[in-house]
């Protein structure tokens, strides 16, 4: 599968060079997801200097809205040449930077742009992603997607020995990174204690294991390499990408300890000709404490089962031997529903080096890991400085 | 399964279902049972399928208990059957917090309501020495 990609898609042939949040955490009642998206994109625009009349690339993925690259088309008038819609859940975005390579290297498009919105926090999570109707889940009331993520954990605790404690460090891990993120939800520190005598939500997980849920939004910006170096940012180049699914719901999972991450890191790190320990900081989505544990395992940070015993005592918090989430992830900055945006912005802004107090230093290379349903969908990008290409 | 004009995997399923059964696939060009029911066979795309009935003992893969406000924890589990399948369902008769991962537990019918339609769920197996396995 990896050698499919190798001869389509060139390393460092296109680079991200505009990139924003929306504003974040609970807008004013009656915002619509595309005001957060449209608010982004020129937020994104402005960031590298082109216009709206630039735009000829369209992707557009958001559980509010059902035909989103039509609707974000129709809300800023633009008629691109080139669109996408793939949903799959959080990691859309991520599959949407390597569609976007693949649309710009054959010059079907020469300016991409990759938005989300969401108002979950306003109008519920309920309203905001319904789920379809499983005969074959359903009747059992699972509350989705935490019932499966927990269903994970347990799984992971039995076989490996993980514990309670070690899934609570990668919630203090976030919080401590979040202190140091001014645009991050949380502002008070957060201990191993306090996650797990937090209210239970599915067992091992309680409300602190659990993603935030929040209004937010993003976009970011892509063009082909020799356009990007005459814009206003120090360009971000794409050096590799991964996309891998695996299943839909979560009783068709394999095996709840390995996630599809394993073929999507192997995708990403044959393309950009790296391996991990060539990385710098990671973005892993964690919509869950055990999601970035399995990520550590699958994109060969620490062998399969050692992802607990790997962040304890502080490895991916400020200061440890491994930057992980710096802006705080999921669990403590924002998490809008499909986090795979600000995922990658986070990874982005690392490698342009404008992270302030949380910078990782000499950071030239950052990886994001995209998660997307019930652990169905995983997809890696790879970001490189002018240095890595 | 080569019309679905008359029948549909669901209806089968639940056809079983009515009749106290826990029915599911087998691919008869890969020998590999399979369930959700489906009018094709994954992997293959065979529609050589043959219906089988569970004798309904399995394992407990893994397992959650969801606290809802105001209600007792819940369980939901996934299901290994003997027979080489993976449901999601429900370990019925014990604390939602004492269904174990490798316990063996026993297929039954939930009767459902006037909304939901009967589906199956699971107890505890015990053995005729009454150990619970």
């Amino acid at each position: 599968m990896s050698n499919a990609r190798l001869a389509g898609l060139q390393r460092g042939s296109v680079a991200v060079v505009g990139a924003a949040e929306s504003d974040l955490g609970q807008v004013a009642q009656g915002t619509h997801p595309m005001d957060l998206m449209a608010q982004a994109t020129m937020r994104a625009l402005e960031d590298c200097g082109l216009t709206l009349k630039d735009v000829d690339g369209l992707f557009v993925a958001a559980t509010q809205v059902r035909m989103g690259p039509m609707a974000f088309a129709e809300y800023l008038r633009i008629k691109p040449t080139y669109f996408d819609g793939t949903i799959i859940g959080g990691s859309s975005f991520m599959t949407h930077v390597a569609h976007a390579q693949a649309a710009l290297q054959l010059g079907l498009c020469n300016v991409a742009v990759i938005a989300y919105g969401s108002t979950q926090r306003s109008v519920s999570r309920a309203a905001a992603s319904p789920r379809d109707f499983n005969p074959f889940e359903s009747p059992y009331r699972p509350f989705m997607p935490s019932t499966a993520y927990a269903m994970a954990a347990a799984r992971h605790m039995h076989q490996y020995g993980t514990t309670r404690e070690q899934l609570a460090e990668v919630a203090v891990s976030a919080r401590k990174w979040a202190l140091m993120n001014p645009k991050a939800w949380e502002k008070e520190p957060l201990t191993i204690e306090q996650v797990l005598n937090a209210r239970m939500v599915c067992y091992p997980l309680t409300v602190r294991d659990c993603c935030l849920v929040l209004d937010g939004g993003g976009a970011i910006v892509m063009v082909r390499a020799d356009r990007a170096k005459s814009l206003k940012q120090k360009p971000v180049y794409v050096l590799g990408t991964g996309e891998s699914l695996s299943h839909a719901n979560i009783s068709s999972m394999p095996d709840f300890t390995v996630s599809a991450a394993v073929e999507s890191g192997k995708q990403a790190y044959a393309m950009a000709g790296m391996k991990p320990a060539d990385m710098d900081m990671l973005s892993l989505y964690d919509a869950f404490t055990i999601t970035p544990i399995l990520f550590l395992e699958d994109l060969g940070f620490c062998p399969k089962g050692e992802g607990g015993r790997f962040v304890e005592g502080g490895t991916i918090a400020p200061g440890g031997k491994l930057a992980v989430n710096t802006s705080g992830g999921g669990l403590s900055y924002c998490h809008p529903g499909m986090y795979g945006l600000l995922v990658m912005i986070e990874a982005i802004r690392q490698v342009r080096g404008e992270c302030g107090q949380r910078q990782v230093k000499n950071c030239d290379v950052s990886l994001a890991q995209g998660n997307g349903g019930v652990l169905s969908s995983e997809c890696t990008v790879i970001f490189g400085s002018e240095a890595t290409v | 399964m080569s019309s679905l004009m008359e029948k549909s995997p669901l209806g089968v399923f639940q056809a079983h279902l009515a009749k106290g059964e826990l029915a599911y696939q087998v691919c008869l060009d890969d020998n590999k049972p399979f369930f959700y029911p489906r009018a094709v066979a994954p992997a293959t795309g065979s529609e050589n399928i043959e219906w089988r009935v569970s004798k309904g003992l399995g394992t407990v893969y893994t397992t959650t208990a969801i606290h809802y406000k105001g209600e007792p924890p819940l369980n939901v589990a996934m299901i290994d059957l003997d027979e080489g399948f993976r449901m999601m369902s429900r370990v019925e008769d014990i604390d939602a917090m004492q269904v174990k991962i490798g316990m063996r537990v026993k297929f039954r019918v939930h009767p459902g309501d006037d909304k939901q339609a009967p589906y199956p769920v699971f107890t505890p197996a015990v053995t005729s020495t009454g150990d619970a396995k």
